[in-house]
């Protein structure tokens, strides 16, 4: 065990790429929160008075809630009163309509995170909605999306423009009170995106956004709203990258999906926030609730996620399937090193008849990591013929880490099926061993079996997207590729 | 070609070998025969390189070059290869992507440029053939849920792909019927070239009647207690291990 031990750890012993400051004048708040802090956010982003209210109710909420009792993460308290809840880059005039007006800082960043946003374009034909900071800065491929009539926005835009269409669908799948974060986001959340798929329409492009924080001891709360209407279709793809900080920065994000009759929706997720260095120092702290509501009748939602950043992690994917014959998918890859936590997982709500649900889980601990599975399968009474499929598979590198399985299951419904398969498993000398003697680096020997165990998951990602999580993971792991 | 000298290793802080001397040229192939425990599979790791095995004494040399100061790999890329006794799995992983991997390492080393998928693929499935595997063995994880025997033929046909020097092969006729000895012994015989040399490791002289050794070694307690030509494994096999005053906890079973 020992010398496959000391390799890995070696070999997990890698610097986080991204981690930089750009040095950009912030617009910033200083730290702390009142509802005065709100009425200034709200004033700043010239939202409507029902926004105002909507924040505020919100906020006192949140005031009457507690933090949640951490099952399998530890971290120190969060003050509140140190964050800052508004920052924004410098912006010349007004919002830069094209690249050319877009700060040439900012830009740079970009490319150095290898998000050069106009080869995307170029090459992947996919619309970027950047989320620098707070503040939407770059905003491409709208007009193949206009033509269809899609709707992809930041949703500050959202709110000034399609207020009856934000007003009927934000909160309405994750209420302000659901949690403590959830509330903490209703109150101040800066920015984030929001689109609408009309009747009938495939949307002609993937839609992805990439987040990244920046400025110091800023929390970050993002919103996005995806409402697909009758039998529409929407792929969104959602990346995330950090630069490197010594204090812990907070993310509490909320994602809302609104999936009616004959709809889908599918929801990719790569995620590269600053983990921490190797002594546990740092990173980000993702507090995210992220929940589809499959409202019509043969409505569907794939949630795809690969996670390998963050020092904590926080996160359940779930769908509610309300409509009959609704499906819910969950395809999870979570990597865990160093003095990183992770809990999450998923919930499957079943109350429509005949609705069906899979979920597969994949974990990965390597360092003196923490990775921890937690799924709720419900079935309410009405879930007449329901369904679900779980399959959770961990797997260890080196042995001082830890993987954790907690399956919950509550069935109101006899009819309903459920399946379960667990296992757990090593990176073995002897396979490590096997490939080294047929010439392979143990670099490449480790991110090709943790490639191969991710398998079935990264199948399901869209194609360039499945690429970049497998760099990912190589990256994560040890900083090459294979 | 190989060199070995003294050598003496232990595993867990317990001596398994205790000073092997073997000379070994290219063209050769050479068989080391002994019961069950007497070091045959130590032996072989310790030639490839495993850590979990301690090289306390001794010397091996390859092409005159010192052997034990090499990281597994690079032993691999100069041609070392060794063919298991126990394959183990590794799910998920294609053994199509496995052995791209793996041949790709050993061109690069050698300067040359990389085999693309589709290149590879048709090897790969040529190669396959040539040991009567199903070329939809290519797309299943590496030996998952394969049989004893399609284990060994898939060690054999990764030899063909990588074509080493030296080529150790740990009991590689073990759980084998006639038909798939037969083919794994084509296999080997096919590997048989002036340039490149053998070592079979076997427990049973059966395998020696498909590929003609030219030296026999008798291996027992870590040492080479007797060499010889093909005749002494006809011999072993005529008077069992307790000829030669060493006991064989298997004596008593036939060979499967
Ligand atoms: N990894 C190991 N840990 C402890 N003992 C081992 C290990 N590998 C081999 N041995 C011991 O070394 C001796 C020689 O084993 P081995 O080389 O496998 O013999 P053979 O291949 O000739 O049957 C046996 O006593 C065996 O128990
Ligand atoms: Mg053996």
């Amino acid at each position: 065990m020992a010398n496959t031990d000391k390799q890995v750890n070696e070999l997990i012993k890698r610097e986080y790429e991204h981690g930089f400051v750009t040095e950009i004048e912030a617009d910033t708040f200083e730290p702390g929160l009142n509802e005065d802090v709100i009425r200034r956010l709200s004033a700043i982003k010239n939202e409507p008075e029902f926004m105002l209210e909507w924040r505020l109710k919100a906020y006192r909420r949140w005031l009457e809630m507690d933090e949640p009792d951490w099952a399998h993460v530890d971290f120190p308290k969060v003050d509140y009163n140190a964050i800052s809840y508004y920052s924004a880059p410098k912006k010349k005039e007004d919002m830069p309509q094209s690249l050319d007006d877009v700060d040439p800082e900012l830009l740079k960043t970009y490319e150095k995170l290898g998000i050069p946003l106009h080869e995307r374009e170029r090459l992947a034909g996919v619309a970027v909605d950047a989320v620098f900071d707070s503040v939407s800065v770059a905003t491409t491929f709208k007009e193949p999306l206009e033509k269809a009539g899609v709707i992809f926005c930041p949703i500050s835009e959202a709110v000034q423009k399609y207020p009856e269409l934000v007003q009927k669908y934000l909160g309405s799948v994750v209420p302000a009170g659901d949690n403590y974060f959830a509330a903490l986001n209703s109150a101040v959340f800066s920015d984030g995106s929001f689109v609408y798929i009309p009747k009938g329409v495939r949307c002609p492009l993937e839609l992805s956004t990439y987040f990244r924080i920046n400025a110091a001891n800023t929390g970050q709360f993002e919103r996005t709203l995806i409402v697909a209407d009758d039998d529409s279709y929407v792929s969104y793809l959602e990346g995330c990258t950090a630069p490197m900080r010594d204090e812990n920065q907070l993310h509490a994000a909320v994602v809302e999906l609104v999936v009616l009759d004959n709809a889908q929706i599918k929801y990719s997720t790569v995620q590269n926030w600053y983990p921490g260095d190797e002594n546990g120092k740092g990173g980000i702290y993702n507090f995210v609730t992220k929940r589809a509501a499959c409202i019509g009748n043969n409505s569907k939602v794939s949630w795809t996620q690969v996670e390998t950043g963050s020092a904590i992690t926080w996160k359940y994917p779930s769908c509610v399937l309300r409509g009959d014959n609704s499906v819910g998918e969950f395809y999870s890859v979570a990597l865990t090193h160093n003095f990183q936590q992770a809990d999450t997982g998923t919930k499957m709500i079943h109350m429509g008849k005949n609705t069906s649900s899979t979920i597969i889980s994949k974990g990965i601990s390597a360092g003196r990591s923490s990775n921890a599975y937690r799924g709720l399968v419900k079935f309410g009474p009405t879930a007449e013929g329901a369904r679900n499929f779980t399959q959770c598979d961990s797997l260890l590198i080196g042995d001082r880490c830890a993987a954790h399985t907690f399956p919950y299951i509550e069935s109101k419904n006899k009819s309903a099926i459920v399946e379960h398969e667990a296992t757990t498993s090593k990176v073995s000398d002897e396979q490590m061993f096997l490939c080294r003697q047929r010439g392979i680096d143990p670099e490449q020997a480790v991110s090709m079996i943790v490639n191969g165990f991710c398998k079935e998951v990264f199948k399901e990602l869209p194609m360039e997207f499945a690429v970049e999580a497998g760099k990912l993971l190589e990256v994560s792991l040890e900083g090459s590729v294979g | 070609m190989l060199s070995i000298k003294n050598l003496h290793a232990s595993v867990e802080g317990k001596e398994i070998l205790k000073g092997i001397n073997l000379e070994i040229k290219a063209g050769e192939v050479h068989a080391i025969m002994g019961p069950n425990g007497s070091g045959k599979s130590t032996l072989s790791q310790v030639l490839a390189g495993n850590e979990a095995f301690e090289v306390t004494d001794g010397e091996v040399l390859l092409n005159g070059e010192n052997l034990l100061e090499q990281e597994t790999e690079e032993r691999a890329r100069e041609g070392i290869f060794l063919a298991f006794q126990y394959p183990v799995e590794i799910p998920g992983v294609s053994n199509l992507q496995f052995l791209r991997t793996a041949v790709n390492a050993m061109r690069k080393h050698r300067g040359e440029e990389e085999m693309n998928a589709a290149e590879f693929m048709k090897l790969a499935k040529e190669v396959s053939k040539q040991v009567d595997l199903d070329p939809a063995f290519l797309k299943r994880g590496v030996n998952e849920g394969f049989s004893g025997g399609e284990k060994k033929r898939n060690e054999i046909m990764q030899a063909l792909l990588l074509q080493p020097q030296l080529a150790i092969l740990d009991e590689t006729d073990s759980g084998l019927d006639i038909d798939a000895l037969k083919v794994v012994s084509d296999g080997v015989n096919a590997l048989r070239s002036d340039d490149r040399a053998i070592l079979m490791v076997t427990h049973y002289q059966r395998l020696l009647n498909h590929i003609v050794p030219d030296h026999v070694h008798v291996l027992a307690g870590g040492r080479i207690i007797k060499s010889g030509g093909r005749e002494l494994a006809l011999e072993l096999e005529e008077r069992g291990y307790g000829w030669l005053g060493i006991k064989d906890a298997d004596e008593a079973t036939p060979a499967s």
